[in-house]
């Protein structure tokens, strides 16, 4: 078997351009069949974009696009049976009910009456929706609305699902259904490229990730090897009462070995390349009058490995987070 | 892949999501009742003079039947971002939009027979000549239709498309020969007239009613063919340069 009929999906320098922005610059990635691939970037990274172009809903400028050894860059159609999409928005019918809407959607994959009234029973129940089977989609909640958009993208049991942040903009609870029920079909052998802005989620559901800024990949690799090096690094974080400006300074005078950064809510991160001995670092602090209630080790993890590649600061993508209304882990 | 059952439940969703709801009917039949009805009273002329309104009735009701619904909904949707779940449908894009607009179709059809059948009770429809009339209703049905996909994708929000159509829409009842007669309009506006895709149903209607037609039957059949092949491959060509971007 050739390299690409091993893989699921098989991009080559791909690019978009929307007038004077460069949404997406030579991106190129390959995703194994039977993956759970992250592709992780604040908004308007690209993430959309590149979702858009590889199932047929955007024209790339220029690159290929093979899904499932199928030349789809200039015929997006001849894979779209192999494919199901949950795009960003929920964007079923709202004048139809849940049940109808995903009968409807697996009679667009040309599934029988019989057929398609099976599976839509069968993801009601998965899904935890069988209760609002009869209702219209337009009153469900949002949490509701996503799962539904989930299940509208599996009805036909694509062999490849591309997910489009599908926790964004729901209560806690949902999101980490969907969470569970991304990993249930990874586990059940489909292939998913997942694109997200919640650092932990990729973290803990893929097996690679590619960080995407500004339309350009920056890296890709497992999750493993992305935390390696940073997992070598040793972490530790103070809660200081009353600290003082110049304290900084005077840590980093006393323990040039070791990096400092002060946190909002009194809080230090130290981080060294050998274990860090908190004894002369308490003793310090509390001789310049702050009182240390606390010092635990952070394990470093994917947020640190993406900070320190791309730059941006996972403060940022959590305040986007927070503005989209919840989702959080 | 089983293309007839895409083809058919979209056109089922569409029939009964939007085609057999009141405003609907209110708009698309109503309407063009009121607006014969108004000509009707203005001419003077007795239940003898219904026959010779009947093409203008029936063109009115195909034209704002298929254009008044579709254009919306078409727009409604890409907005709304469902029309995306249709294009990621494993069905060409030529099959997708007759499906889209078969519902219309059907409709506008429908809409032409409700004033025949009620014609039918206050004059003699005896002398009519079907074989040309029903063919036209669904060729006019058929070009109307297409002319309301292409305002749907030519615009980008619903307001718009409603705009729009009544951009189109009503040059069209008043240039058309329905009921003020091409050679009666002014020279300049004359060439605009044929150019016009309801000037060729309205002609055949006229002359399979009685009133006599202008232009060769066939001719005008192939021009009802010429028009709704142009707008369906013109719409076709916005979708893919303003929707697949």
């Amino acid at each position: 078997m050739d390299k690409v009929s091993v893989n699921a999906i098989s991009v080559d320098r791909l690019a978009k351009r929307f007038e004077d922005v460069q949404a997406v610059a030579d991106a190129s990635f390959e995703v194994l069949q039977g993956e759970l691939f992250g592709f992780l970037g604040p908004n308007g990274a690209g993430k959309t974009t590149t979702i858009n172009m590889l199932t047929g809903l955007a024209r790339p400028d220029a690159g290929t696009v093979r899904i499932s050894g199928i030349d789809c860059t200039q015929n997006p159609k001849a894979a779209q049976h192999l494919t199901g999409v949950v795009p960003d928005e929920s964007n079923l019918y709202p004048e139809l009910t849940g049940f109808d809407n995903l009968c409807f959607c697996a009679a667009l994959y040309g599934m029988n009456k019989k057929k398609r009234k099976a599976r839509a029973r069968e993801l009601l129940e998965t899904f935890g929706l069988a209760q609002a089977a009869d209702r219209k989609f337009a009153g469900y909640s949002k949490g509701m609305k996503r799962k539904l958009t989930i299940a509208a993208g599996i009805i036909h049991d694509p062999t490849i699902l591309f997910l489009d942040e599908p926790t964004t903009g729901i209560d806690v609870a949902s999101a980490r259904q969907i969470r569970q029920l991304i990993a249930d079909l990874h586990q059940a052998g489909t292939t998913i490229l997942l694109t997200t802005h919640y650092i932990e989620e990729a973290e803990r559901l893929c097996g690679r990730i590619a960080f995407i800024v500004q339309g350009r990949i920056v890296r890709i690799d497992t999750v493993g090897n992305l935390l390696q090096p940073i997992q070598e690094r040793h972490v530790m974080q103070l809660a200081v009462s009353n600290p003082d400006f110049s304290l900084h300074d005077k840590l980093a005078e006393a323990f040039p070995n070791q990096i400092f950064k002060t946190l909002p809510g009194g809080l230090i991160r130290v981080e060294a390349g050998e274990p860090i001995r908190v004894g002369p670092l308490v003793r310090l602090l509390e001789e310049q009058g702050a009182e240390v209630n606390e010092a635990r080790r952070v394990q470093p993890s994917l947020e640190d490995v993406f900070v320190k590649i791309t730059g941006i600061e996972a403060a940022a993508m959590r305040k986007e987070k927070e503005k989209k209304g919840g989702g959080g882990l | 892949m089983k293309w007839w059952i895409a083809f058919w439940n979209i056109l089922v969703k569409d029939m009964r999501s939007y085609y057999l709801k009141p405003p609907n009917i209110s708009w698309g039949l109503i309407f063009p009742l009121a607006w014969t009805g108004m000509f009707f009273i203005k001419s003077g002329s007795g239940l003898e003079g219904v026959l010779s309104m009947l093409p203008g009735v029936v063109v009115v009701s195909i034209l704002f039947g298929t254009t008044s619904m579709l254009s919306v909904t078409v727009t409604f949707e890409k907005k709304g971002k469902s029309f995306d779940r249709l294009l990621l449908a494993p069905i060409s894009l030529e099959l997708l939009m007759l499906a889209k607009t078969s519902g219309a179709i059907l409709f506008g059809a429908a809409n032409a027979f409700i004033p025949i059948i009620l014609a039918a009770f206050l004059t003699d429809l005896s002398q009519a000549v079907w074989s040309a009339a029903v063919p036209a209703i669904f060729l006019l049905a058929v070009t109307s239709t297409f002319l309301g996909l292409f305002i749907a994708v030519s615009v980008s929000e619903v307001f718009e498309a409603q705009t729009f159509s009544n951009f189109f829409r009503f040059p069209m009842v008043f240039l058309c020969g329905l009921f003020f007669p091409i050679e009666r309009l002014p020279v300049f506006l004359r060439p605009l007239s044929y150019v016009l895709p309801p000037t060729y149903g309205a002609d055949i209607l006229q002359g399979a009613f009685g009133a006599g037609n202008a232009l060769p039957m066939p001719i005008d059949f192939v021009l009802l063919i010429v028009f709704s092949t142009g707008l369906f491959l013109l719409s076709l060509r916005n979708i893919r340069r303003r929707w697949i971007i």
